[in-house]
């Protein structure tokens, strides 16, 4: 093999190699990712009854209602609204009432949504970023005042 | 008084980087042998400082100095010491002054390396490496400071996160750490190649070391991390796809693929231009690693509470770090010279294409960690990109990988035969298909993932052992032959061998991941719950109190078919400092399996919510890693001798060099 040929091949695999990896980008890039939607951007986008997404607020006071086989029921609200969360099994140690959170799972036709997963933070002070920009934009926001105030 | 000292000291360190940063580079451009010496006297001396500083703050949390701020937000009296000592890395600031300090540990051993590293590509490696040190010792200096003090000082601290205070994570950092900025090694050496316009086996051959002993730390880091995931937070994975794990993934990969392109070059003397671009981006990956977990610009389960001015500092070095160096490649590297060539099929050819599928795999978790971010910037939607994402696309192009790697491992150098190498494989891939076979149809109607997984661990780790066995075992050679010709095989033949077993140790534990069982319910005392064979009953439930927090203790017993084989604690603890509860998971480990209990909500009637998972072979995803660092660790034993002894060696052709 010459050369000229020798680096044909290359370009060659390379190329298949690279072609294959972007059509299994493009394609799960339709199929895997989710949004991430506040109470208030399900009533704005409309979002439809089986479609994944994350649901992030905060969880209302005084919702959480824990049943039998670790079955929990909250409520995930924002400064316009609130949705019905229902989840089987455990949540994260930062779970709290008046804490932020981010549900993921799929709107069930009754209008709850039903989770399959609940994300909180490692660290007591954090607030996940999603539910942060959303409670800022709402003018909600203390998180920082109370952050700066700390560390003086 | 210590505390600013330690302070100046950073300072000095910063002075002293910029003199390491210049003068080096202008002794190298005029060929001036005494003002490239002054490289490896100030490498040192940045070292002194920046040890110096460290001890410092060490001091600070041992005495709890309280009128430090950073003790006072990470530090309590009333904790253990190793805790007190481990917290001094354990915030952003001083994991940020390790980091350093690591940097300037690897400074000095590239300056103590006199004998092996020609003058001018070590003064202007010192150089590059200074200029790493500057832009952090700066981010530190103007955001990160450690040694900021209080007044007045408070008379308590704040405590450590809780889930830091563990003996797992007060390692994981510095493991990491050795293997993000070892990686500036390989970094610096191909910059200052760069500078210089030249390259050979040579540079490959001081290089190899430096990227595999970081490879081999990563390594371990990363397993470190993973294990700590999957005890500490009490839910049972070991690996999230979360975008901080994908942050350690990225250079762990563009390493791998730079450890394989620069065994090409030191044996070849081919590839050069794609390893220098390769040990550019490695560093790249790591920066941008540090990047992500410390400005929180990602959304992360492991993410900690962060601030945004420091995202852009971290930024800015990114930016000048990356850019610089691809301008300084696309500026430099049509200088290089084409190296020597090879067939397609061939050892060459093998290793390429490893580094063809890695590098794009790494493509792949690249995309989908930044992908998220790019598209908040541009449209404002916020997505996730989660498991599913990656499943889809890394494993695809990994299996295939795995699948080549035990021929590649046994292709002739410059020209093979893949008939005659399948043909010395034959054995091991008939054993691994009928084992396979078999493990199926014992397992029919379960997972078919698992037994083929297994299959192709089995595969990798029989396919090194059968490369150890063919080149020292010949038919009718007594077995105190083979057994010389073995021991006397290059160290690194066994390292690579080693290696390439611990990757397929690991592929079979995540396989068997396909076979984990769980259960889960609220119990109340004589309650049981089962998973796959193995069930416990609730014993009891009693509080306990210690030093820094409170628990509830859930004892447990455990059952295999009916028999009993054990107690095991779980617990629910409340840091009361910060008011932080954590779950700490009871774990009875049988043979390479666990069985995990983690305990939910403990409630006012005393019942509590369980859940039990059974996770058969669990152990040796870990401990595939701990081979493979194994490995890297073996073959770095041998690169010593060699490069302790470069004079004679260089003078030999490249052919005799006995193949890998």
């Amino acid at each position: 093999m010459t050369r000229k040929q020798r680096r044909l091949t290359l370009i060659g695999v390379a190329g298949c190699i690279l072609a294959i990896a972007l059509g299994l980008v493009l394609y799960a890039m339709n199929d895997t990712i989710v949004f991430f939607n506040s109470p208030a951007d399900v009533q704005a986008k409309n979002v439809q009854p089986g479609t994944r997404f994350r649901l992030g607020g905060l969880v209302k006071e005084g919702s959480v209602q824990r049943g039998d086989n670790q079955q929990v029921a909250f409520e995930i609200m924002d400064g316009q609204g609130s949705i019905r969360v229902n989840y089987t099994g455990m949540l994260p140690d930062l779970f709290r009432e008046g804490q932020g959170v981010i549900a993921e799972g799929a709107l069930e036709h009754s209008g709850v949504f039903r989770a399959d997963s609940v994300l909180a933070k490692h660290d007591e002070n954090y607030m996940p970023r999603e539910v942060a920009d959303t409670l800022r934009r709402q003018g909600l926001w203390q998180g920082d005042s109370k952050a700066s105030q700390q560390t003086q | 008084m210590l505390v600013e000292a330690g302070h100046f000291a950073l300072a000095l360190a910063l002075g002293l980087s910029l003199i390491q940063f210049l003068v080096p580079l202008w002794g190298a451009r005029t060929n001036d042998p005494v003002l490239m010496s002054v490289g490896p006297s100030t490498a040192l001396a940045v070292l002194a400082c920046l040890a110096f500083a460290f001890l410092a703050l060490t001091v600070a949390y041992v005495t709890s100095d309280f009128s430090v701020l950073n003790v006072v937000e990470n530090s309590h009296s009333a904790k253990p010491l190793i805790y007190k000592i481990s917290g001094v890395w354990g915030n952003h600031e001083g994991s940020m002054l390790l980091w350093v300090l690591i940097l300037a540990l690897f400074g000095a051993v590239v300056a103590l390396a006199k004998s092996s590293v020609p003058v001018r590509l070590q003064a202007n490696t010192l150089a590059v490496q200074a200029a790493i040190t500057i832009a952090f010792l700066l981010f530190i200096l103007m955001t990160s400071n450690p040694f900021v003090r209080v007044v007045p000082a408070p008379v308590e601290g704040q405590d450590l996160n809780p889930l830091l205070q563990d003996l797992g994570l007060a390692i994981h950092p510095p493991l990491l750490y050795i293997g993000y900025v070892g990686f500036s090694i390989s970094f610096a050496f191909a910059c200052a190649a760069l500078i210089d316009g030249r390259i050979d086996a040579v540079w490959a051959r001081i290089v190899r070391p430096w990227t595999l002993g970081a490879w081999a730390f990563l390594t371990l880091g990363i397993a470190m991390g993973s294990y700590w995931a999957y005890y500490e937070l009490g839910w049972g994975g070991w690996w999230f796809w979360d975008p901080v794990e994908n942050a350690s993934l990225m250079p762990w990969l563009a390493g791998t693929a730079l450890l394989h392109s620069t065994v090409v070059m030191e044996k070849r003397d081919a590839l050069k231009v794609w390893t220098i671009l390769l040990a550019i981006l490695t560093f790249s990956l790591s920066l941008l690693g540090t990047f992500l977990v410390r400005s929180g610009v990602l959304t992360s389960v492991h993410s900690f509470a962060v601030d945004p001015e420091r995202g852009s500092f971290i930024l800015g070095i990114l930016t000048i770090f990356i850019g610089g160096s691809l301008a300084l490649f696309a500026w430099r590297a049509p200088l290089l010279k084409q190296g020597g060539i090879f067939a397609p099929v061939s050892r060459e050819g093998a290793l390429v294409l490893n580094n063809l599928f890695i590098a794009t795999a790494c493509a792949t978790v690249f995309i989908g960690t930044l992908y998220p971010l790019a598209l908040e910037v541009l449209t404002g939607d916020k997505i996730s990109v989660g498991a599913p994402f990656f499943n889809f696309t890394f494993l695809p192009l990994v299996i295939p990988l795995l699948m080549l790697l035990p021929f590649g491992q046994t292709l002739a150098w410059k020209r093979g035969n893949f008939l005659g190498t399948a043909q010395r494989l034959y054995a091991v891939f008939g054993v691994v298909i009928v084992a396979t076979l078999v493990m199926l149809a014992f397992t029919a109607g379960g997972p078919v993932g698992a037994p083929l997984g297994i299959g192709l661990g089995a595969f990798l780790v029989l396919g090194s052992l059968n490369e150890i066995v063919t080149r020292s075992w010949s038919r009718g050679s007594p077995l105190s032959v083979t057994w010389r010709k073995a021991r006397n095989l290059p160290r690194s033949a066994w390292g690579t061998a080693l290696a390439h077993a611990g990757v397929g140790v690991t592929v079979i534990g995540i396989a068997a991941t396909a076979w984990d069982l769980e259960g889960m319910d609220t119990l109340k005392i004589g309650d049981r719950i089962s998973a796959g064979p193995y069930t416990v009953r609730l014993e009891r439930v009693v509080p306990r109190q210690e030093a820094n927090f409170r628990e509830d203790v859930v004892t447990l017993r455990v059952f295999r078919n009916g028999n009993e084989i054990g107690m095991v604690d779980t617990m629910k603890r409340l840091y009361v400092t910060r008011g932080m509860p954590t779950t700490e998971a009871g774990i009875v480990t049988i043979g390479l399996s666990q069985i995990y209990a983690s305990v939910g909500e403990v409630r006012p009637d005393g019942s509590i919510g369980l859940t039990l998972y059974y996770k058969p072979l669990v152990l040796l995803i870990w401990l595939g890693a701990v081979v493979m660092a194994a490995g890297g660790a073996l073959s770095l034993t041998d690169r010593r001798l060699r490069i302790a002894a470069p004079a004679p060696a260089r003078s030999i052709p490249v052919a005799s060099v006995p193949a890998e």
